[in-house]
């Protein structure tokens, strides 16, 4: 698997590196600024990009901008962005095309390497990656006023959140410490209970979801 | 010896008197005719301005009269010694005309040229000219022996009566040209200084301001610095600490007791995220990453993201303003939601940001219990303080039962 990678601190830059080759993935390219990302993402097709929001010569938000332009040009390249901070409005962004294939995480995930790597394969693979945070924060914004989302019991408010951070049933089974059955069963009473409908593909259900939560009342 | 000392003076004050008049005369003939033009145009360029064609010649226009105004305080200065402060507000460089026209006319000194503008074609034309009157006028004197008349200022001549009284005439301007023409071009002058100069009452007040807001921002910025120093204290830099002391056990550990290095290698990589998360959360009070990023418009709007309530945000701002300003934008918009939301319980608010006319307008809405006062140490005397570095103001109106309406205004420029 083929990754370009964006990231300004050489420090960051070199560990990621040396993770993600340790792990088999190939580096077309590991960049450190906006336009040498545009570049690389336009011309070494990699099979996923994963890049920090902050990057030269602005030091604004140069990643994110490039890895949205870059999904315009080719819809559903997958990038899984990284940043010291995550904000639910940047979320909302890279999720607005619809097209999936998005990671969006805290940097300090990358401390867990199994982890990480797993959403690394998992947005390459089409699907999701979303902070925990991002997640908590939405489902703090929505359980204030939404009674479906009150109906949820605990355990299945865990099952929501961990389907919302784009885990599969299997994954979330294994976080669980339960079977892929019992998941399925929480999973079914969620969706039952939010009135969404229930969808075989793993990535179509994790972008109901989050549209759901995401939704202005 | 004796002789020549009176005449030293005579002499020097006799240079004064004609250097009074050509000074004066100079005066009155360049400045009048611009004067005039300037007085004329303006109101007609006021006029059009609805037409657009206003838009553009009433800044050349202001300009115009500005640098008369210019010219004339340098010559109070060098010329009688009348030094006339002047403070001009900022135009702003990048900006629509109407914006620089509003920004122009709300200068209180460049209305006091427009004041002066009048005054200084009548008055400061008399003032200016007199002292040339009284010096050049005797020097056009003639004697008429009879038949022809001729009017000598007021006087008919035309024997030797009356041309006796015109001589006297005459000698009675010559003596009041060597004793007043110096000091009625100083009177010109003051007569500008009077016109020009601000009020001193204003620039105290101003002065005043300035102390008050400028303590209140070393205060605060000193308060801020001792709780970021004792937040790394307590928090970040305690925690790399007992990372460090962790390591080192499970060093020791590593082959003695496999199980219990284990332990504490969860618990120093737990102690590294939460030293992480504290850094954040202690960035995101110093200045907001998504300030940095993306300025104040999304900053709010991802304030607003992050409520446990609806919240509608409506940006229109052109540009961003400068960092400071933003800054203080930014945490004031953050302490009047955290006021809506915990005392106010309210169950929706609205925030709108719009820049107009060179000010930066926040209005904050809730639909709470209302009742909000801005008191000595209150959130909101807080805020009212933060914006009054930037000569903002703050308003609340809150009654009883809601709903709680929080306006805020910065004079600033956006780029």
């Amino acid at each position: 698997m083929r990754v370009v990678l964006a990231e300004d601190l050489f420090l960051l830059r070199d560990g990621l590196v040396r993770m993600l080759e340790a792990y088999g993935f190939e580096i077309a390219a590991a960049v450190e600024s906006g336009p040498e990302l545009t570049r690389a993402l336009a011309e070494l097709t990699p099979d996923v990009a994963v890049v920090d929001v902050r990057l030269p010569p602005t030091h604004t938000d140069e990643g994110l901008q490039c890895a949205l332009a870059a999904r315009k040009r080719r819809p559903g390249l997958p990038v899984l962005v990284l940043s010291q901070h995550v904000e639910q409005l940047y979320a909302r962004e890279l999720l607005a095309d619809g097209d999936g294939a998005i990671g969006y995480l805290l940097k300090d995930r990358v401390f867990d390497a199994e982890q990480f790597v797993d959403a690394v394969r998992r947005v390459a693979a089409g699907g999701t990656a979303m902070d925990p945070q991002v997640i908590q924060q939405l489902l703090a914004r929505r359980s204030a006023a939404d009674k479906p989302l009150g109906r949820l019991t605990p355990r299945e408010r865990e099952v929501l959140e961990l389907m919302a951070q784009g885990r599969s049933n299997a994954g979330i089974a294994a976080q669980l410490v339960v079977t892929e059955r019992v998941v399925a069963k929480h999973t079914s009473n969620i969706f039952a209970k939010l009135g969404l409908e229930v969808s075989d593909d793993d990535n179509r259900r994790v972008l109901a979801v989050l549209a759901h939560l995401d939704q202005d009342r | 010896m004796n002789t020549e000392m009176p005449s030293t003076a005579v002499r020097a004050r006799l240079r004064e008197v004609l250097l009074a008049a050509v000074r004066g005369l100079t005066l009155a003939v360049t400045a009048l005719p611009c004067g005039v033009v300037l007085l004329l145009l303006t109101p007609l360029s006021f006029a059009l301005i609805p037409l657009g064609i206003g838009l553009v010649t009433t800044p050349a226009l202001l300009t115009g009269v500005r640098a008369l105004a210019d010219v004339r305080r340098r010559l109070a200065a060098e010329w009688c010694g009348i030094r006339i402060p002047v403070v001009y507000e900022p135009v702003p460089a990048v900006a629509g005309p109407w914006t620089r026209i509003v920004t122009q006319l709300r200068d209180p000194q460049v209305r006091r040229d427009l004041r002066w503008l009048p005054v200084d074609t009548t008055a400061g034309f008399a003032t200016a000219l007199l002292p040339a009157v009284l010096v050049f006028q005797p020097l056009q004197l003639r004697v008429s022996g009879g038949g022809d008349t001729y009017w000598y200022l007021f006087l008919p001549v035309h024997d030797a009566p009356t041309s006796l009284a015109a001589v006297v005439l005459a000698a009675l301007l010559l003596v009041a040209a060597y004793r007043y023409a110096p000091r009625l071009l100083t009177a010109h002058f003051e007569l500008v200084r009077r016109m020009l100069g601000g009020d001193e009452r204003e620039l105290a007040e101003r002065v005043r301001v300035l102390t008050e807001t400028r303590r209140d921002a070393v205060d605060t910025s000193a308060a801020e610095l001792r709780r970021i120093e004792r937040d790394l204290h307590d928090g970040a830099q305690a925690r790399l600490v007992a990372m460090g002391m962790d390591l080192g056990t499970i060093e020791m550990l590593v082959e003695r007791d496999p199980a219990q290095a284990r332990r504490l290698l969860a618990q120093a990589r737990r102690n590294s995220a939460d030293a992480l998360e504290e850094l954040r959360d202690l960035v995101r009070g110093i200045h907001p990453p998504v300030l940095a990023e993306r300025g104040l418009g999304d900053a709010v709007r991802a304030l607003a993201l992050r409520l446990p309530l609806p919240a509608e945000v409506s940006v229109d701002l052109p540009g961003r303003a400068e960092a400071p300003v933003e800054s203080a934008a930014y945490f004031a918009v953050s302490e009047v939601f955290t006021n809506a939301v915990k005392h106010a319980g309210a169950d929706r608010v609205w925030a709108d940001l719009h820049h107009t006319d060179g000010m930066l307008r926040i209005t904050v809405t809730d639909n709470g219990g209302g009742g909000a006062r801005v008191v000595a140490g209150s959130g909101l005397a807080g805020v009212e303080r933060r914006l009054g570095t930037f000569d903002g103001v703050l308003a609340v109106s809150s009654p009883a039962g809601g709903p709680t309406m929080v306006t805020m205004e910065i004079p600033c420029v956006l780029s």
